[in-house]
Parts: structure tokens; sequence; C-alpha cells
């Protein structure tokens, strides 16, 4: 009876581990394969607009005929196209400033979240997360009645008489930056708070008893112990920054050049299917290498 | 230096008693409110240089807002905190010449053991050379030389509660702040990092002061002890002066055991005391000079291991003596406490030190005994 119990605890435990990697691997990693596969197509006249295309009544012989077919000209393109290298480095840019923005923005008020009187804290961390009840599409299109000419803050502005013609703000990059800085702040807030909340407020006095003045204390102290939080907003804002697409498509102008409006204009309006999935597997390689490599950076610091 | 020395050194040292001794620390007429909660209720004390003094106190009695009014982490509503005749209320934590021990240790937990101590140093702009040469010297005063460059993560309590008192004592403050510094600690660490502390206060010549609530730690390191309650110091005395002659009842019964019988005051001044105890139908007599009206109310303090017990009736019963009978025995190995039943129904309680191996105890359940003291053996007090 005891080995019969065991075994079905062991039947049942591998069942847990299997279902989450079910998910992965039916979710995440099929599709990503096909676009992988997509990205070494050429483009075509027809339905689908690629080739080659796979079908199991190839055989095997017919298989490896159409592997054949399969070509890196689509990678290759990206690199010697300055349009595309100019979109991945113009991407980078805008996420890594926007990233810098969040964080000065998100640290003041993760501070003072966690600083505040503890029966606050759930409420102010309600209100951070309240702005996801709507959609995001729609919180980006109220971002246009702002920004506008005759939008709100232009009237707030001419009102107050600091300009007395309105400033063009919408689809300049200040539009974006504005609006990404306002999208993601909670992804940002979160983590920080999280670090911070946990921070023993002894280690300030303690300091301050070394003989560490309050500024100084805030260097030293408390910016240090919530670097871990710090790193994971950072990588929570970056990474769909880059690949953002509705922000610069509604807020931006013509001139505003990312990488996700390059694959959304390739695959839809060029049809160009196999040069869109190329894009996307070469932004994912420019996203994950770093990240993987930083990892690896930190759990060796950690276990020196 | 250290051994023999410091006995005799020891005993020696009284500034209390020394109406021209200048105080080190002063508090005059300290109060602090927080919102309608009074926690220290317009408190004066004196400690004086090299001085290790004990707050001793249940939680709530204000020690700790006292202590931590001197860091400088709370500001005194009113009334001034001295040190060495300069006030310093309105000066801000990280300019006091104060450091303190916290009881959490409040160790930075991103920094290695040397940074830990080295972080007051560096503060104080103290130049590389000299800080690595202290950091050294504080890392052998607390043996820890080995674990320099851990984290505070990677140790063990009692080697955390050593990096913290490091940490504290780098820049030699002229007063060390001890907040509940053995609380966290096991009982045998506890005993052992007592006499430690004793020691290093008595080898560095600095000034102590500790907050506990442990009254065997406040007896066993101390020089003197202020016992608080509710805000207010209740007597400030030697360890011994608070255990044989209490001032009050709380006091007396804060501090360790003791059996407290109520009584009306027949007859004070000079030559002693006499106490009539209704309930219990004793007399008791003391050598005490009492400054009390006949009629008094008042109660005699009399500690259990200063009871005599015996099943003999003593020359003279109607004086120092009570009757009962053997209630309940705690056998404690080298102690055994006998609760004594009175024919009031009052307990009281006698030790008996277990000097022999396996006597044939003579005294035991429902025995009929007698307790009997000397004339000195107790204390009679009015509050």
């Amino acid at each position: 009876m005891a080995a019969e119990a065991k075994d079905r605890s062991g039947w049942l435990r591998w069942l847990l581990v299997a279902i989450p990697f079910a998910w992965l691997l039916i979710f995440f990693l099929i599709p990503f394969f096909n676009v992988l596969k997509l990205s070494f197509s050429t483009r075509a006249r027809a339905l689908p607009p690629y080739k080659p295309v796979f079908d199991f009544a190839d055989g095997i012989a017919g298989f490896i005929a159409k592997l054949q077919q399969l070509t890196l000209a689509n990678h290759l393109s990206l690199f010697t196209d300055p349009r595309y290298v100019e979109a991945y480095l113009s991407s980078l840019k805008i996420a890594a400033i926007s990233t810098i923005l969040i964080l000065i923005v998100a640290y003041p008020i993760a501070y003072g979240m966690a600083r505040a009187p503890r029966e606050w804290r759930s409420m102010l961390v309600m209100m951070v997360i309240l702005p996801f009840w709507t959609s995001f599409l729609i919180r980006v299109y109220a971002w246009i009645g702002i920004l506008g000419n005759e939008g709100l803050l232009n009237g707030f502005l001419l009102w107050l008489g600091v300009i007395d013609q309105p400033i063009t703000i919408l689809t300049t990059d200040w539009a974006v930056y504005i609006g990404i800085v306002y999208s993601y702040l909670p992804f940002m807030i979160l983590p920080l708070y999280a670090t911070l909340e946990k921070m023993d407020e002894t280690l300030l006095e303690a300091a301050a008893d070394l003989g560490c003045p309050p500024i100084q204390a805030f260097w030293k102290i408390t910016f240090p112990i919530s670097l871990p939080g710090v790193v994971a907003g950072c990588f929570l804002v970056f990474i769909p920054i880059t690949g953002e697409f509705v922000i610069p498509e509604l807020l931006g102008g013509s001139g505003t050049k990312m990488i996700g409006k390059t694959l959304w204009y390739e695959f839809f309006n060029n049809r160009n299917w196999p040069l869109a999935s190329a894009v996307a597997v070469v932004l994912l390689l420019i996203l994950v290498v770093p990240i993987v490599l930083f990892q690896n950076a930190q759990k060796a610091s950690e276990a020196k | 230096m250290v051994g023999p020395a410091i006995g005799p050194v020891r005993r020696a040292f009284a500034p209390w008693n020394d109406p021209s001794a200048k105080p080190f620390i002063e508090f005059r007429n300290v109060t602090k409110r927080f919102g309608d909660f009074v926690a220290v209720k317009d408190l004066s004390l004196k400690i004086y240089e090299r001085e290790f003094f004990a707050l001793l106190g249940p939680s709530g009695c204000g020690k700790t807002t006292l202590m931590r009014m001197l860091g400088g982490f709370d500001e005194p509503t009113e009334g001034s905190i001295l040190l060495e005749g300069k006030d310093l209320v309105g000066i801000p934590p990280y300019r006091r010449p104060t450091n303190m021990m916290f009881q959490s240790y409040a160790l930075f937990p991103h920094m290695t053991v040397a940074d830990n101590i080295a972080f007051g140093l560096k503060q104080a702009g103290m130049p590389k050379a000299d800080i690595q040469s202290r950091v050294d010297e504080m890392l052998a005063l607390v043996k820890l030389e080995k674990f320099a460059r851990r984290k505070p993560h990677q140790l063990s309590g009692g080697q955390r509660q050593r990096v913290a008192l490091a940490r504290s004592l780098a820049k030699k403050p002229k007063v060390l702040l001890l907040d509940e510094p053995l609380g966290a600690l096991d009982k045998k660490l506890r005993e052992e990092t007592q006499f430690e502390l004793m020691d290093l206060q008595m080898n560095l010549g600095m000034t102590f002061l500790i907050v506990t609530h442990d009254q065997e730690e406040a007896m066993t390191v101390a020089d003197r002890i202020a016992v608080m309650n509710n805000g207010v110091i209740v007597q400030v005395a030697t360890p011994a002066e608070i255990y044989e002659q209490p001032n009050s009842r709380y006091v007396a019964d804060f501090i360790g055991d003791i059996n407290l019988i109520e009584g009306k005051v027949a007859s004070a001044g000079e030559g002693g005391t006499r106490l009539a105890c209704a309930a219990t139908g004793a007399t008791v007599e003391t050598n005490q000079t009492l400054t009390a009206a006949i009629g008094d109310e008042a109660w005699f303090a009399i500690r259990p291991e200063k009871m005599r017990i015996s099943r003999d009736a003593p020359a003279d019963p109607a004086v120092n003596a009570l009757a009962g009978e053997v209630w309940d025995i705690g056998y404690l190995g080298d102690v055994s406490i006998y609760h004594v039943r009175l024919p009031t129904g009052a307990t009281v309680k006698a030790t008996i030190t277990n000097a022999t191996r396996l006597v044939e105890r003579p005294i035991s359940w429902e025995d009929k005994v007698w307790l009997t003291w000397s004339r000195d053996a107790g204390v009679v007090l009015t509050r």
C-alpha cells in the first residue's frame, strides 16, 4: 500500500511539473519555432505569402528539398539595409532613455509609498495598479486629447500665459516619451516599492549614529539595498519598450523610428512575413543575449 | 593590568558618592511625550565617566526612549540632556559623540564585516591606512579576524552581535549605548558575553549605558542600575543596594524573588523598627532606622534565601517568626524552594541551599514548620 501511494505521488508530481512545461511548449516554443522557420523562408505572391510551405505529404525527400530552400537572406538584409539598423538603434535609444526617466520618476513615488503610514500603503499600491483597469489602448488615446494642439496641456499653458501659441507636442518624440513613461511607470514602482518596503529603517538610524547625514545615507544605504528592485524594474520596462508599437504609432510622428513600427509595416503593409519574422527573431536575440550574460554575472557575484 | 587589579579598582569606583564629582551625562527634568502618551516624566539622572550604567524596567517603562534621546533619535519635549556640561538637545545623531549598538544589530546587509566596522571611520574622514589598522584592531577585539570579508547574512547570531559591538566601538565614542544588546542570544552565550562586555568596558575605560529588561543582566554588568516604571526612575543604586535595600515594593518585587508581608508601624526611630503584621499574626523587628509615624501602613520585604526553616519552635516565637505548613517544594538542584502556607492562607517562600548530596530531607510536605529570620535579614518599606 505504501509503495502504491508513493507511486501515485510520483506520478502526481510528474504531472505538476509537466503542466507548466506543456504550457510553455504549446504557447511559447511552438509559435516561436514557427516564427523562426518563417524568418528563413522567402516571400511569395501566394497564400500563405511565403515559401516553402511544409506539408506532411512531401515525404522525406520532399522535406529535404524544401529545407534547402530556407535562406539567411532576410536576416542579412536587416544588417545591410541602414533603415533597419537605424530602427533597432533608435528603439534601443528610446528604451534606454525612457527606462532612466521612469526610474527617476518612479523612485521617489515608491520611496514615499514605502515610508507612508502602514495603513495607507495598500491603498497607495491600489492607486498605482488602478490604471490597469482601463484598456491600455484607451489610456494612450486619452493622451492624444491631452497633448494635441487644442489639447488640455496647451490649453492650460495658454491660460497660464506661459506660451502665446500652442506648442506641438503630439507627433514628436516628446509625446512618445511622455506616453511610455506614463504607461510603464507601475512596472517600475512595484518592484522598487517591494524592496524599499522590506528595508529595515533602523539601518538609517545606525548610519546616522555613525556620522552619516540623511542624504548621504540614502546613497550609501538605501539605494544599494534597493538595487535588486532597480534591476528588476529596469528589465521589466526596458524589454517591452524596445518592441513598443502602440505608443509611437499613436503619439509619435513619421519621424519616430521604432522597430515595433517597422515590424508592423513589413507584416501588414508589405505583407513580407519572412522579413517581419526575421525582424522579430533578431530583436529577441538583441534582448535575450545581454540579459542572460547579466544574470550569469550576477549569480557569480552572489556566489563569491 | 587585567586580572587581580580589576576587583579592587572596581570596588573603589563610586563617583556618585563624591559630591565634588562632575557628572558626565546629565538628564535634567526631561519629559518626552508621544501624542497623549508620556514616555518619560520629568526625569533627572546623573551618570559619571567610566561608569557602566543600566536602565532596567519592563517594556514600555521609557528606558529605550531615554537612551534614544541621548543618541539623538528622539528629542525631549521638555528638559535638557548634557554631555560633559554641553546641551545635546537639537544636535542630530550624526553629530553626537555617542554610538549605539542596536537591538536588531542593524548591520548593513550589502557591506562586508570590515566595511560595516569601517563605515563610521570613513564618515569621520579618517585616513585609509588608519581605518585599516583600526578595523583590524576591532576585529581582533571581538575575535572575528577570519570573518572580515563575510557579509552579515553569512554569520551566526553571536557573530553578528560582535560585529555590531565592534562597529559601535570603532569610533571610540564618549558613550556607548547598548539597546538590549544580548536579547537575541541564547542563555549560555548571553552569560559569557555579559562578562566579556564588563571586561571590555573596564579595559577601554569608556562610559557604557545599557538598556535591558533582564534583571540578572543588569545586576551582572552594571556599576549602578536605574529601575524605571511608567516613565520615572523608582530607584538608582548599585546592584547590591537594589537587591538588599530596595526603596519600594516595586523595586523589591521587580528584582529577584521576595516575600512581602503587610503590617502597621508599631514603633520607629533610632533603635530600630517594629512592625505589627495583623494578617499573619507576626511581629517584625529590624535594626533599620525608619522615618514613619506609628500606625502607618508598611510592608516587610524579605528574600526567600534569608529565611531559616525549622521544625523546632524558636526561643521567642512572638518576634521575627512565622508558623506554617509546607505546601510545596521546588527542587532546583542547587537550591530547594519551600512554599510555606500560613494559617491565614498566605504563602511565604524560603530557599534552602542543598549543601550536601543525598540528605534525608528532614522537612517534607505537610510538615509543620517555623520560619525565622534575623533583625538584619529584611527591610521595612513604606511605599
